[in-house]
C-alpha cells in the first residue's frame, strides 16, 4: 500500500460560496438532483501515456464512471444518460452550451480534462449551473497516475459538498470482515475496500477468528478482536506497514475495541469473572484505566466526536440497554427506553445522534437516537442486521444483515448494506466473499 | 445385464428407503420440539458428547440468561466427580450464545454462561487452576438452524480437555 498519497489540489478561479443549485439532504430526497457527468476530455498522447501505464483505454471516462457511479449512489443526484449529450467533452470544458444541457434536463453539469505531464496525472474539472449558465467551481489536480480513481473520489467529495453544503464521503476506505464457509465454521479474514467497493484486499489469511474492525478517526491504524492463539485479545494493525500488537495485558478476554476521536486512546471490553467492564488505554503511555465497575455486562462503548462522553450498552436493568456517562466513568445515565433491547451505540461525527441496533418481537432494527435518548427513529427492520457505522459526514449508516436459513438450516449469507439517515436509499454494498461488521474511515483527503 | 437389473433395483429399495425415513425423521422432528425444550432451555442430547462415559461434557442456557438449571447443575457434578478422579486432567469451559443477539454482547454473554459453569465445578472442589474460559459468543453454532430448537442447542457452555 502507498505510504503517502500526495495529491496536489488548487482552485482555478476564486468562486463565491452561494450555492445556485442545492440539494437539501435532511429529509429524504425521492427527486434526486438530475445532473450531466460529461467524460474528462483527453488528447491522443495523454490518452496514450496513460493507456500504456494503467491499461485503462481511456483514463478520462474512467474516471468520470467513478464520480457517476458515486454521486448516483448518494441517492441525492441522477446522472443523466451519456448517450443523451449533445456536446462533445473538450468543446464542453471549455464553454458549455447550456441550452444543449438544458434540453436534456441537466440542472448541474461536471466537465474537465485530463493530461498526462511529466509522468504524472494532471485532472481538472468544473461544475458548472445550468439553470443559471454560471461555473459554480473549478480545480485541479495532479498526482501520480495510480491514483486516478481516488481523483475520482475527490471530485465527487467536492462536487457533493458544494451542492448539499456538506463534506462529502467518497475518498473513504471501509474496513470489514470477510466471511466464507459453513454457518458453524466460519472463516472469517479481515478484509478492506474503497467504499465503492474497489481495490478489495485481505488482511489476514484467515488462520484465526478475527472480528469487529474499526478504524482510527485520525490515522489508518484499525483496532480489531483476534483468537490468535485460541485467546480473544484486542489487537492493533497498522494497515501500511502490516504491524501489529496485542492492546494491554490483560488476564483474560479483551472485546468491542474502538478509538477516541483524537486516536490516542482505545475503548474496550474486559470480561472477568462473568462481568464485563469498560476500559481504556493510552496507547502512547499505556496507562490503562478503568470505567465502569458493576456486576453487570457493560459493553460496545463509544465516544462522543468531542471525547468528553461515552455511550455504551449494559444490562445492569436486566436486559441490554443504551447508556450515557462523562468519559471518566461519573454520570451514568441510561437513555434509552423503548420496547425491546437496544446495543451496539455508536456516536455520530457530528455529535448530535447514536445510532444503534434495536431488537423486539424476534425483529432487528437499525435506528438513531438523540444522545439523551429521545426522538428515537427507526431506519430499516430485518430478520438480523446489527453494528452500525457512520459515513465521516455523518448522513448514512454501514451495518451487516445475515439471512434467515431454511428448514436444512441453509441458505445463511451475511451482507454489508448502507441507509441514508433520512430512511431512504438502502443498498446493498458488494463485497467478493460475505461480509459483516463493517467499519468506515475517515475521509482521506481533507 | 442381470446384473445391471439387480443394480438397478437396489437403487429403487435405496430411494424408497431415504424417502421413508425422511418422512419418518420430519415427523419426529415435529413432535420432538416440545419433548427437546423446558421453557426455552434445550433437554434433548442430539449435540451431547461424552467426555467420558456417563459425563455429558455441556450444559444449556435460557435466552439471555446465564442461570445453571437443575439438569445443568446435575451435569456439572458429574464433571465435577470424573475431574477430581483425574487430577491431571484440565479443562477448557468454552460458551457460546445463539444468533438472535448483537455479536459483543454474546462475547460477554458467552463469558458469562462459562464462568457460571466454572464457578459450579469449583463449589465441587476443582481448582480454578484447571478450569479456562473461552467465549465464542456467536461465532461457533453447532446448528446452523434459523429456528428456536437451533437456538436452544446454540445457547450452551461445553466442557472440552485442555491437554
Amino acid at each position: 500500500m502507498t505510504k503517502k498519497i500526495l495529491i496536489l489540489l488548487f482552485i482555478l478561479i476564486p468562486i463565491k460560496a452561494n450555492a445556485l443549485i442545492e440539494v437539501d439532504i435532511t429529509r429524504g430526497n425521492l427527486n434526486p438532483l438530475p445532473l450531466a457527468v460529461s467524460p474528462l476530455s483527453i488528447d491522443e498522447e495523454s490518452r496514450k501515456g496513460f493507456e500504456k501505464i494503467l491499461k485503462k483505454e481511456n483514463i478520462g471516462s474512467e474516471i468520470s464512471t467513478i464520480v457517476e457511479n458515486n454521486l448516483r449512489t448518494s441517492g441525492l443526484f441522477n446522472p443523466l444518460d451519456k448517450k443523451a449529450f449533445l456536446q462533445a467533452p473538450d468543446i464542453a470544458n471549455l464553454k458549455p452550451r447550456f441550452e444543449d444541457w438544458n434540453l436534456i434536463k441537466a440542472q448541474a453539469l461536471i466537465t474537465g480534462k485530463v493530461n498526462y505531464v511529466d509522468d504524472k496525472l494532471r485532472v481538472e474539472f468544473r461544475l458548472w449551473d445550468v439553470l443559471a449558465a454560471k461555473e459554480m467551481m473549478a480545480l485541479a489536480f495532479t498526482t501520480v497516475p495510480n491514483n486516478w480513481r481516488r481523483v475520482g473520489h475527490i471530485i465527487s467529495d467536492k462536487v457533493y459538498e458544494r451542492l448539499t453544503g456538506e463534506k462529502g464521503y467518497f475518498d473513504t476506505r471501509i474496513i470489514y470482515v470477510s466471511e466464507e464457509g459453513p454457518k458453524t465454521q466460519r472463516i472469517k479474514k479481515l478484509a478492506i475496500m474503497d467504499q465503492d467497493g474497489a481495490n478489495n484486499k485481505f488482511l489476514t489469511l484467515g488462520n484465526e477468528l478475527v472480528l469487529t474492525p474499526r478504524f482510527n478517526p485520525a490515522s489508518q491504524m484499525v483496532t480489531y478482536l483476534s483468537y490468535f492463539k485460541n485467546m480473544p485479545r484486542v489487537y492493533l494493525l497498522d494497515i501500511e506497514t502490516g504491524t501489529q500488537e496485542v492492546v494491554g495485558d490483560f488476564p483474560g478476554m479483551t472485546f468491542a475495541p474502538r478509538f477516541s476521536p483524537d486516536g490516542k486512546k482505545i475503548i474496550m471490553s474486559f470480561a472477568k469473572d462473568g462481568k464485563s467492564d469498560i476500559y481504556t488505554m493510552d496507547l502512547e503511555n499505556r496507562i490503562v484505566e478503568k470505567i465502569t465497575n458493576h456486576p453487570s455486562i457493560d459493553t460496545s462503548p463509544s465516544y462522543s466526536p468531542d471525547g468528553k462522553y461515552i455511550t455504551f450498552n449494559s444490562d445492569r436493568s436486566g436486559y441490554q440497554q443504551i447508556y450515557v456517562m462523562k468519559n471518566d466513568g461519573s454520570d451514568v445515565k441510561r437513555i434509552s427506553f423503548g420496547n425491546g433491547l437496544y446495543g451496539t451505540p455508536v456516536w455520530s461525527p457530528r455529535g448530535d445522534l447514536i445510532a444503534f441496533t434495536k431488537l423486539h418481537k424476534g425483529k432487528f432494527y437499525i435506528g438513531v437516537m438523540r444522545t439523551d435518548g429521545s426522538g428515537e427513529r427507526l431506519l430499516t427492520e430485518n430478520y438480523y442486521q446489527e453494528a452500525p457505522s457512520w459515513s465521516p459526514n455523518g448522513r448514512v449508516l454501514i451495518f451487516y444483515r445475515e439471512t434467515k436459513t431454511n428448514s436444512k438450516g441453509e441458505g445463511f449469507s451475511a451482507k454489508l448494506w448502507s441507509i441514508d439517515l433520512t430512511g431512504y436509499n438502502e443498498r446493498q454494498i458488494k463485497t467478493p466473499t460475505d461480509a459483516s461488521d463493517p467499519s468506515w474511515s475517515s475521509l482521506l483527503s481533507n | 445385464m442381470r446384473l445391471n437389473k439387480i443394480f438397478k433395483n437396489t437403487l429403487l429399495v435405496l430411494a424408497a428407503c431415504l424417502v421413508l425415513s425422511a418422512c419418518a425423521t420430519k415427523k419426529e422432528v415435529a413432535t420432538d420440539i416440545k419433548g427437546q425444550m423446558q421453557g426455552d432451555v434445550y433437554t434433548g442430547t442430539d449435540t451431547v458428547e461424552y467426555l467420558a462415559d456417563g459425563v455429558p461434557d455441556r450444559v444449556f442456557f435460557a435466552t439471555n440468561e446465564s442461570i445453571l438449571t437443575t439438569a445443568s447443575r446435575e451435569t456439572l457434578r458429574t464433571q465435577a466427580a470424573w475431574l477430581r478422579k483425574n487430577p491431571n486432567i484440565n479443562v477448557v469451559l468454552e460458551g457460546h450464545a445463539d444468533e438472535r443477539g448483537t455479536r459483543e454482547y454474546n462475547l460477554a454473554l458467552g463469558e458469562r454462561r462459562a464462568n457460571a459453569a466454572k464457578d459450579y465445578l469449583m463449589t465441587y472442589g476443582i481448582s480454578s487452576d484447571r478450569i479456562t474460559v473461552l467465549s465464542y459468543g456467536k461465532e461457533r453454532p453447532v446448528d446452523s438452524g434459523s429456528n428456536p430448537l437451533a437456538w436452544s442447542k446454540n445457547r450452551r457452555s461445553v466442557t472440552v480437555k485442555a491437554n
